[in-house]
């Protein structure tokens, strides 16, 4: 065999031992530049080794791959479809684009002796939600799980403003209560499965369903990932998190953490769980479509009333969670669609937002609206990217947003609910506000008298953040990648045809 | 009485309860820390107590053959392995973080630094 | 040139302007020859659409397709070419207007002003031959951003203020009901296109198509009925270039237009004949109308007046399309033109007196007509032409409309129309009067010396008051092009 054979062969196991073993070695480089480039080189391989696995899905279907050879249930299983394919494309892509990036903030927001640490950190995040989304296996979900925000929680802590502690303190509470409730739930699963393979607790679950452990487990996983994705009310660790830490840890976790939990949801609810069990027998709709609701309405709103630009975008991010909730929630091909839709075109969205925020960081030195000021003439090129990704989260046509947006309306509207589309449609007039807000202070308020003159920032960091917002105008036109993608998934999820 | 036949069940619940009230309750960061830890142990506790098989005996092959020999379940053991290590690495880092806490707002009472963090 | 590359075109060519503006930004004459060659260009364009169209020729042309069900496409029909023509037309004009009031004002970030201006010229091109609501709804929603930057462009307090209530108005009214109705139409019908006879027409119930008009008429906010008027008179921040091509000509005239097409071609004449609650949405547009034409007389801004005569004249066509005749939708479409060519008039005219002598309040006018002479005949020409009084083409649009109104048996409407042309007259021919027959404050024996505007903006309003005149006496190639909205195919 080839050596290219043997690697294509392995490459699920790869795609996690690859950021795994360079996380520790990258401790080992001391020196920003040689921890840098080792993060560039890896995250490089890891975005390769997931286009390599969304394509054999693609050609060959679900991938199966047993994990030291041991053959599921009894082993560890790496089990790669349509949709964990998308999710791994997902967060490797972010992985890349915000390495580049990083170089010249992490240098401005961190002291260099942490640097190599920080790297390593952030390798060992990718792991994390990387294993995520590609195993099979429901314990192995857990531990990769806290191996993220582990990880993350170190991230975050990295913040130089000292409040970046007390949210990674809180995060780390919320997180790991929120792991455990996991945990118990898989636990109770295995109590009464006698298996942790998800398949194979796709197949035994329906015997046992109407059990009481049963519902109990579903009921602490349900909290337990709730917790994990932000849903209101379950988000209060998120503006802090988001706000204090550094650039391109908002950046990177505000594009992947919460649509990797997205996913487990997705996967415990459709997969596991079943459909009918998920949403018939349990209320569960009812239930997350008022929790999404008010999640968009009232994180919209408090997003308009924040000063520090972060903490308002990371509102805006719980209210997007709203949106992905919504959809799924419907559990339609259509609404399971517009959410899929909606964690890539997220992604995309808020990555562009952080990282010319981090950009505006870099050179002024803050992120408080005030501090804005006149920023819009002084960096033009970040801030008109800023713009961009600000209409696609308005959902302007023509940019990625809004097709997201469509798809959830007329599902909403095949469902015959039509005060919820015009609460979403509203929470889209929310979102012009605090938008606008930024906009206006940027371009059309004059620099404070006392403020320094700042520059346009430099290519390495203007790269990343003009694909994530060109890349949201791309979308938005040529729809047929992410909407093909997404409705694959969604009619795989359903157990329809495709 | 079922009470005793799942007395395990029981021992785990009060325990969670206990770990989460003194996380959620208590001020003191390090209490709330100690408090996660009530509250991962009690998870560890279900695990563990589940795996026990009525007459059973440590799961390794005695002198003899496994014929007629009854052993506990050793997967949630393996498990709640994992988990520990995932536990105490939490706490590491908890702890760690309040250290840094400590340095960087003098207290390591969450009203105090909420009312320090208020001021900024 | 065949008719789907003229719509490519004539949309791609105002964009290579904008290129060219801000290639020679450094070269101010440069930069404006840019602009007239740009403008000329698109004229020609549009206008070499004409004769294919009066032969019966639709062409048309499908760009890309977005969504599966959801194509961006194009295509021409009466209609459109009419407000394409007035657009681009017009453009020529405001741009010899603009080079003598931007110069003539010492307006600052002026490449600005030229590059937003041919990007809203775009899209208002784009909204004219749009081929389905969705493309429509992308155009117009590109329309009222590129307007923005004009509307704030003296970027003081007042400026922002006006421009956050424009751009609050019209966002909110086209996400939250216009939005919904495209949505809701393609949910109900499996179709955006624009279809001759409409396509609600026997596939929705009449509730739903009822409910379907009021989110568009509210949604169609640029069409400016009550009570999401007042994004217009905020808007009048802007410079008078601005005030006078967008918020006389592009920008409010997209809106009725789009108020008419989606009536002639997504309900049909016939389903809105049948609905109750086009005679409510008719009473509420005979209601801005008159409401509109009062609060005109209060005020003593010049241009404030002008954009409340405007609403007033939009609630005609919004009126004539909701008539649900044939006739009402020729008037409606005629007056789209006329209307265009006295309100620029009289823009114009708002805007020399401005530079002139930097007066904005009608009261502070008096005597003007000795000085400005060119500026004050022009004004009166215009003011004529929006009463509805002949030798001016305004009052062809408004016999059509009222012959429209007697033909649906509508007898109050016409006394509403009655009723404002009076109104109108109350408001602009008193500015006239005073102008030419009252004494200057600083009156002083002997002739006032004649102290006109910059000499391209008196061109500009002279060339457009000559239009309204020419309208009237040739009005029968823009009647037979109205005409064939509602020709039977």
């Amino acid at each position: 065999m080839t050596a290219l054979e043997i690697i294509v062969m392995h490459l699920p196991a790869l795609q996690i031992a690859v950021p795994l073993i360079a996380a520790p070695l990258c401790i080992l480089m001391r020196g920003t530049y040689l921890a840098w480039f080792w993060t560039r080189f890896i995250t490089v391989i890891v975005f390769v080794m997931s286009i390599g696995l969304a394509w054999q899905v693609h050609k060959a279907g679900v991938i199966s791959y047993e994990l030291g050879g041991w053959a599921a249930p009894w082993g560890i299983e790496y089990r790669v479809d349509q949709i964990n394919a998308f999710v791994l494309l997902i967060v490797s892509a972010i992985g890349m684009m915000v390495v580049p990036f990083a170089l010249k903030s992490v240098q401005k927001e961190i002291p260099d002796d942490r640097h190599h640490l920080f790297y390593a950190a952030f390798l060992l995040c990718l792991t994390g939600l990387l294993g995520i989304a590609i195993t099979g296996d429901a314990f192995n979900v857990f531990v990769f799980l806290e191996i993220s925000s582990l990880s993350s929680y170190a991230l975050i802590a990295m913040g130089r403003d000292r409040r970046a502690l007390t949210a990674a303190f809180q995060y780390l509470v919320m997180g790991t209560i929120g792991a455990t409730f996991i945990l118990i739930g898989i636990g109770l699963m295995y109590q009464m499965t006698g298996t942790l393979n998800m398949a194979d607790l796709a197949k035994r679950l329906p015997a046992v369903a109407e059990t009481r452990p049963i519902m109990a487990a579903f009921a602490f996983f349900t909290v337990g990932v709730c917790l994990k994705l932000a849903l209101f009310p379950l988000h209060m660790w998120l503006p802090n998190a988001y706000a204090y830490a550094p650039s391109v840890v908002t950046a990177f976790v505000a594009a992947t953490a919460t649509k990797v939990s997205i996913y487990v949801l997705l996967r415990f609810f459709f997969t596991i769980f079943g459909a009918e069990f998920s949403f018939d027998v349990v209320p569960l709709t009812g239930v997350l479509v008022i929790l999404s609701v008010m999640a968009i309405v009232a994180a919209s709103t408090s997003a308009i009333f924040q000063k520090n630009v972060k903490r308002l975008l990371a509102y805006s991010s719980v209210a997007q969670i709203g949106y992905i909730i919504l959809g799924i929630s419907l559990v339609t091909v259509t609404g399971l669609t517009s959410g899929l839709l909606h964690m890539f075109n997220h992604a995309l969205m808020k990555g562009a937002l952080f990282l010319s925020l981090g950009a505006v960081y870099y050179r002024v030195g803050s992120v408080e609206l005030e501090a804005m000021r006149g920023v819009g003439r002084q960096m033009p090129l970040t801030m008109f990217a800023f713009v961009i990704a600000g209409l696609s989260l308005i959902g302007v046509p023509m940019t990625a947003g809004f097709i997201s947006k469509w798809y959830l309306l007329t599902a909403l509207f095949q469902m015959g609910w039509w005060p919820v589309a015009v609460l979403v449609l509203a929470s889209s007039l929310l979102a012009i506000v605090y938008i606008w807000k930024v906009v206006e202070v940027a371009y059309f308020q004059p620099p404070l008298p006392d403020a320094k003159p700042v520059k346009e920032v430099t290519f390495s960091m203007l790269m990343p953040i003009w694909v994530l917002a060109g890349a949201n105008v791309f979308f938005g036109i040529d729809t047929r990648l992410p909407v093909g993608l997404a409705g694959d998934a969604a009619r795989q999820l359903l157990g329809i045809g495709g | 009485m079922d009470f005793l036949a799942h007395f395990n069940y029981w021992v785990f619940v009060v325990l969670m309860m206990a770990g989460f009230y003194t996380l959620i309750a208590r001020g003191n960061l390090i209490k709330k820390i100690v408090g996660l830890n009530i509250f991962q142990a009690s998870v560890f506790l279900l695990y563990i107590t589940m795996g026990k098989v009525t007459g059973g005996t440590a799961p390794i092959v005695p002198e003899g053959g496994t014929d007629g020999v009854i052993y506990s379940n050793p997967i949630p053991h393996v498990l709640i392995l994992t988990a520990i290590v995932v536990g105490v690495a939490t706490t590491a880092l908890g702890l760690a973080l309040i250290v840094r806490i400590n340095e960087a707002f003098g207290t390591i009472e969450e009203d105090e630094i909420q009312d320090a963090e208020a001021e900024q | 040139m065949t008719g789907s590359i003229a719509i490519i075109a004539a949309l791609l060519v105002p964009l290579f302007g904008v290129l060219g503006i801000v290639a020679a930004r450094n070269h101010p004459n440069h930069r404006e020859a840019v602009t007239l060659v740009t403008a000329s260009g698109l004229f020609i364009l549009v206008a070499s659409l004409v004769t294919p169209v009066m032969n019966g020729l639709r062409p048309g042309i499908s760009v890309l397709e977005v969504l599966p069900g959801l194509e961006i496409a194009f295509g021409v029909e009466p209609l459109g070419l009419i407000f394409a023509l007035i657009a681009s037309g017009l453009w020529i004009v405001t741009s010899i207007y603009a080079i003598g009031y931007m110069r003539g004002h010492h307006e600052e970030n002026q490449t600005r002003f030229y590059a937003f201006f041919a990007i809203a010229l775009s899209c208002a091109i784009g909204v004219a031959f749009a081929a389905n609501l969705f493309t429509m709804f992308i155009f117009y929603e590109a329309l009222t951003l590129s307007t923005y930057p004009l509307v704030t462009h003296s970027g003081t307090a007042d400026a922002k203020r006006g421009g956050r209530t424009y751009l609050g108005i019209l966002l909110t009214t086209s996400i939250g009901f216009l939005l919904l109705a495209v949505i809701w139409t393609y949910m109900s019908v499996g179709t955006l296109d624009f279809r001759q006879g409409g396509i609600l027409n026997g596939q929705v119930s009449e509730a739903v198509a009822g409910g379907l008009l009021i989110l568009y008429v509210f949604g169609i906010g640029k069409a400016a009925i009550m009570p999401f008027h007042r994004w217009l008179p905020a808007a009048m921040v802007a410079p008078t270039p601005v005030s006078a091509l967008l918020h006389a000509v592009a920008v409010v005239k997209a809106g009725v237009f789009a108020v008419l097409k989606v009536a002639v071609y997504i309900f049909g004449l016939d389903l809105l004949a049948k609905l109750t609650v086009t005679d409510y949405l008719m009473w509420l547009a005979a209601a801005t109308i008159l409401v509109t034409s009062v609060i005109a007389l209060r005020q003593d801004n010049l241009k404030r007046r002008l954009a409340y005569s405007t609403i007033s004249q939009l609630s005609y066509i919004i009126l004539a399309a909701l008539l649900a005749t044939s006739g009402g939708i020729t008037g409606g479409a005629m007056h789209i033109a006329m209307h265009a060519f006295g309100k620029i008039t009289l823009f114009f005219c708002a805007g020399a007196i401005l530079v002139a002598t930097h007066k904005t309040e009608i009261s502070d006018m008096r005597g003007i007509g000795r000085s400005m002479p060119f500026t004050m005949i022009a004004f009166t020409i215009g003011s004529l032409s929006i009463v509805g009084a002949p030798p001016m083409g305004g009052l062809w649009s408004k016999w059509i409309l009222g012959m429209a109104a007697l033909d649906a048996g509508q007898f109050a409407i016409i006394g509403v129309l009655m009723l404002s042309s009076l109104l109108s007259i109350g408001y602009l021919l008193p500015v006239a009067y005073q102008a030419f027959f009252n004494a200057p404050e600083n009156h002083n024996a002997g002739k006032t010396p004649i102290k006109e505007a910059p000499t391209l903006c008196v061109i500009a309003l002279s060339l457009t008051a000559l239009g309204c005149i020419v309208l009237f006496l040739f009005p029968d190639p823009l009647y037979d092009l109205a005409n064939l909205i509602t020709a039977p195919a």
